[in-house]
């Protein structure tokens, strides 16, 4: 049995005080000084920490930031005095695609390295858009593998990037042909270039460092490689920006990422001529064109091909643009129909947030996916955009230690690859490229509706998201 | 704890043979008591205030028909609003409203903040209010809050029942059954009725307070159904309710010994469970204290692992192994298959047909009580809605819908919600995080930190578990039990139905807000 792929993870407690969701807040003048709130009430010894911050005023006040919301104390108040709010800060914490649930969920990862457990059912819409309206399959008597308690100790999530050979070719006894170079990814996921606006510091240093440390590759633009890394410098894959910034130093990367144009397989010539052991992927804006795009680019070998969607994970430079699930199905479906599926490797970047979002990505037809968003997050970023109006920071990223930073973005990685471990043994799946297109693992809310709820009730409607507020959820 | 004999009270059963010995104990009324909140601050959604130019006249105690004013006797003073049972803005069209009763102007009216903190879109505040109130008072809650469906935008909260005009004129509430017949194979085991169609799901030693347990198993018995042990063993405590008690087999086969085989009226076979399809059970080693040690034959403190599957089974034929195995060991009981809602869910319930199987269960994705993965619950497997109706057509196809009991679960809350999987073509449904709500669960989540329930519901820890006692649970389960059998009757008296039987696979009698609903039934 090989040796396991493990990420190790310690805990990383927050370097600035945390946002959390309830709050507990009261009248203080009609206290009748009883107590039961501080000593009796809360079983988490919030209430008791607060109190005494009264006197001593360092830290943060627990009970407005980490209430676990029991409502012990607002019920037990002798006087009714207390009440539970949600936070205001965190209500304004993100945005309407990177909520306020997905910043705590990935603060909680990030800090702990652990998977997100809760108890009491699932509390959230039925389905939503997007990856929202998709569940993944399950076996009742299927493990993935007979090793381990659950069978799943020993799953693969690992992934070949390259370009890969229809058919081998042999003379004389001889293998005939030269297979082109791989690299294996252990994680179907790559970290995606970071904007501009977050290179503060030693953001992308960390990053890369993480990514290197846990065998990950990191896409970098050739210019922003930062000047101190030098041993991780075969996990990086620096995006460059012009062909002739190809030449710009001695990057021993495996794999450099170049822009889609015109002569795009010229440039990609021209890089393999340089070094034939290195991967050349293309990244390609994923607009309403991209299927005929990749299509054409796989017939003239393109090795890996990287679709970038938007920060929503939508389709670019579309009126109504569709999300990465169905473009995904659309171009997947095409490279099998075209017979050339399997020699290509397909990511995908935008919009990834959540673990499930790498694991549904894959099923859509996505060999793997890059993420970019996430791992600022995992650094405590809140999305406050005062950085892209240069104001201040209010986390001040630009000073974070380096080694506290790797270890935040690892540990959030680690809770993201025991994620997909779960939802692969659920699936009975024992390695991830089996995920790849799978839509049989798979269930679509438009499908189950049309099978079931259509045969009963006719046609369904143009959906009437607005009657619902709940549903709203992007 | 002290083990001097006198802090043992005599009339206390201690011992399983206590308990057999003294049946008198487990006798459990089905009559409905006041079951007041056991927190001084019930949330409610509206809050009255009284300020202090309050006189004490008590005209609002007599104005108010909801006993939110009281003043005992010999008191002076008014005791402080009991608000939670306040009906709102729409009290001021009745005579009763106390803001205009109230000659010195001291009595207002807002809503709870707290009340907009509580609940999430399937379990809406206004639900879990409805549901405190039907365990206080054992009758279906006021009309100012939503009792009927959630707020999720799919599946239950967008499927309406359809009434005719007006019921038939001879037919009469209390004639309507709401039996459900759970053997319906030609063989020679009990043809087992239990009196409402609706019966508790598995919740283990080890997870669940006991005082919870043994409130749940009461009702069981007070109602004539059932309740399961989950697969924590089963407690010597619920000897004397055993008639009533599901012996869950599960893949750690804790607990599972001869003698809880054969005590047992049904077996159940978790397979898998919604709250994780697919993924073993894991019991935190801070809950795994002396008792659940000894319980499940464990060493305390360690984690306790219930792997996933059954590693002994790989097929239906092993299934059907698995299942002869009991069915040797018990001649008496009947065999119940819990799975989960894969893709396959109608094959996987065909398969347990023909393993021999009574009941099979379905358990939806978006339920369960006990702790999970949020990526599980969210993600993994389909939501009921869809499995329900899948599942009961593949067995009227395969001409064998009569010969098994299909019970349906995951994420129902309401008789509604019950009706809606009956109509869709379930026989009956399984409940469990409803009752923990009426216990006084306000979900939120943090079941397995730390020492557990902060609200004493889902810990095993000793002080935490004092926050319910016995009899309070079971007197709030029963007052929910009829709550929602009264309320399940008159939908089905509204319906022109005669029994709770007569409405299974009656989609004609359902409609969909999202669909045009223009397809002609063919299954009146």
């Amino acid at each position: 049995m090989p040796a396991k792929y493990h990420i190790h993870t310690e805990p990383a407690p927050p370097r600035v005080r945390p946002v959390g969701k309830l709050g507990i807040v009261d009248w203080r003048e009609d206290c009748s000084s009883c107590h039961n709130c501080v000593k009796r009430d809360c079983v988490y010894g919030f209430y008791r920490d607060e109190a005494d911050t009264l006197r001593d005023e360092t830290g943060y006040l627990d009970y407005i930031y980490q209430c676990k919301g029991c409502l012990n104390c607002v019920q037990d108040c002798t006087k009714g005095i207390l009440t539970r709010v949600v936070n205001p800060e965190y209500q304004r914490l993100g945005d309407a695609h990177y909520t306020p649930d997905i910043i705590l969920s990935t603060w909680f990862q990030a800090e702990s390295g652990r998977i997100p457990v809760s108890g009491a059912g699932y509390g959230g819409p039925f389905s939503g858009a997007g990856f929202d309206g998709m569940w993944t399959d399950m076996s009742e008597i299927v493990r993935p593998t007979r090793d381990g308690i659950h069978g799943r100790e020993y799953i693969s999530t690992s992934v070949d990037v390259g370009r890969k050979l229809a058919h081998l070719r042999f003379h004389d006894g001889e293998l005939g042909v030269l297979p082109p170079p791989l690299i294996q990814s252990p994680l179907p996921v790559m970290f995606e270039a970071i904007p501009r606006h977050w290179q503060r510091g030693k953001v992308v240093t960390s990053i890369c460092r993480a990514a290197a440390e846990i065998g990950l590759f990191s896409i970098v633009r050739s210019q922003d490689v930062p000047v101190e890394l030098s041993v991780e410098q075969e996990n990086i894959i620096p995006w460059l920006e012009t062909a002739g910034a190809a030449n710009n130093g001695a990057l021993s990367a495996a794999m450099v990422m170049v822009g889609d144009g015109e002569n795009v397989m010229a440039v990609q010539a021209a890089l393999k001529d340089e070094n034939a052991d290195r991967i050349v992927g293309i990244r390609v804006p994923a607009g309403p064109e991209v299927k005929d795009r990749v299509l054409e680019l796989t017939r003239q070998d393109a090795e890996v091909i990287h679709l970038v969607f938007g920060r929503n994970g939508r389709e670019l430079g579309a009126a109504r643009p569709r999300h990465m699930r169905q473009v995904l199905r659309e171009v997947h479906t095409a490279l099998v129909e075209d017979g050339t599926r399997d020699l290509v490797t397909l990511s995908a970047s935008g919009g990834i947030a959540l673990a499930e979002h790498m694991a549904k990505a894959v099923v859509c037809g996505a060999d793997l996916v890059a993420i970019d968003v996430p791992l600022v997050l995992a650094l405590e970023c809140r999305l406050c955009g005062e950085c892209q109006r240069d104001g201040v920071c209010p986390i001040a990223l630009e000073d974070i230690e380096p080694r506290y930073a790797t270890r935040r973005v690892i540990n959030l990685l680690g809770a993201w690859h025991q994620q997909l471990v779960e939802l692969l043994g659920a699936m009975g799946i024992r390695e991830v490229r089996r995920l790849r297109g799978e839509t049989g693992r798979c269930m679509f809310f438009e499908d189950l509706e049309r099978e079931t709820f259509g045969r009963l009730f006719g046609k369904r409607k143009e959906p009437d998201r607005a009657a619902c507020a709940f549903a709203t959820k992007p | 704890m002290s083990s001097s004999p006198s802090t043992i009270s005599r009339t206390d059963p201690q011992s399983a043979e206590d308990f057999v010995s003294r049946p008198d104990y487990a006798e459990v009324s089905r009559e409905v008591r006041p079951a007041p909140p056991r927190y001084r601050n019930e949330i409610g959604k509206y809050g009255i205030h009284r300020s202090s130019a309050c006189i004490a006249c008590g005209r609002c105690a007599e104005a108010c028909p909801c006993g939110v004013h009281t003043r005992p006797d010999g008191y002076r003073l008014m005791v402080r609003p009991f608000d939670y049972r306040c009906i709102g803005p729409a009290c001021a069209e009745t005579d009763g409203y106390c803001v205009d009763a109230c000659p010195q102007g001291a009595l207002s009216l807002s809503e709870n903040p707290a009340f907009k903190t509580i609940g999430d879109c399937r379990w809406t505040a206004d639900l879990l209010v409805a549901t405190w109130q039907m365990a206080e008072t054992g009758r279906p809650p006021r009309p100012h809050l939503e009792s009927e469906i959630g707020n999720s935008g799919g599946g239950f909260d967008r499927l309406r029942i359809r009434y005719p005009s007006s019921p038939p004129a001879d037919l009469r509430r209390e004639d309507i059954s709401t039996e459900l017949l759970l053997n319906r194979r030609n063989d020679a085991r009990p043809k087992i009725k239990i009196d409402v169609p609706w019966y508790g799901g598995g919740m283990s030693f080890g997870s669940t307070s006991t005082n919870v347990l043994l409130g749940r198993a009461r009702t069981a018995k007070a109602w004539n159904t059932l309740t399961c042990t989950g697969e924590g063993g089963y407690l010597d405590r619920l000897i004397p309710y055993k008639d009533h008690v599901i012996t869950q087999v599960a893949t750690g086969l804790f607990g599972v010994r001869e003698e809880t085989i054969q005590r047992a009226p049904v077996v159940e076979f978790k397979y898998a469970q919604g709250a994780k399809p697919g993924l073993g059970g894991h019991l935190l080693g801070d809950k795994n204290t002396p008792p659940v040690a000894a319980m499940r034959e464990a060493v305390v403190g360690t984690s306790l692992f219930s792997p996933f599957p059954f590693h002994s089974i790989y097929s239906v034929e092993d299934h059907k192994k698995h299942l002869d195995w009991i069915e040797h060991v018990s001649p008496r009981a009947l065999l119940s298959a819990k799975v989960s809602t894969p893709v396959d869910v109608d094959m996987v319930a065909v398969g347990s047909y023909y393993a021999g199987a009574h009941i099979v269960h379905l358990d939806g994705s978006y339920g369960g009580t006990g702790a999970a993965p949020n990526i599980a619950k969210k993600n993994i497997a389909m939501p009921i809605e869809y499995a329900i109706h899948r599942v009961h057509q593949f067995l009227v196809d395969e001409g064998i819908r009569d010969e098994i009991t299909v019970i349906a679960s995951g994420g129902l809350r309401t008789p509604a919600d019950m009706a809606k999987a009956i109509a869709l073509g379930a026989d009956g449904v399984v409940v469990g995080t409803g009752e923990l709500v009426a216990v006084g669960c306000i979900r939120c989540g943090n079941c397995e930190s730390g020492r557990g329930c902060a609200r004493g519901i889902t810990t095993t820890d000793p002080e935490l578990m004092q926050r319910t006692t016995i009899e309070w649970a079971t007197q709030r389960l029963v007052n929910l039990y009829n709550a929602w059998r009264v309320m399940l009757v008159e939908i089905l008296y509204r319906l022109g139905l005669d029994s709770v039987a007569a409405l299974r696979g009656r989609t004609d009698l359902l409609e969909h807000l999202d669909y045009e609903n223009n397809v002609e039934p063919n299954n009146a």
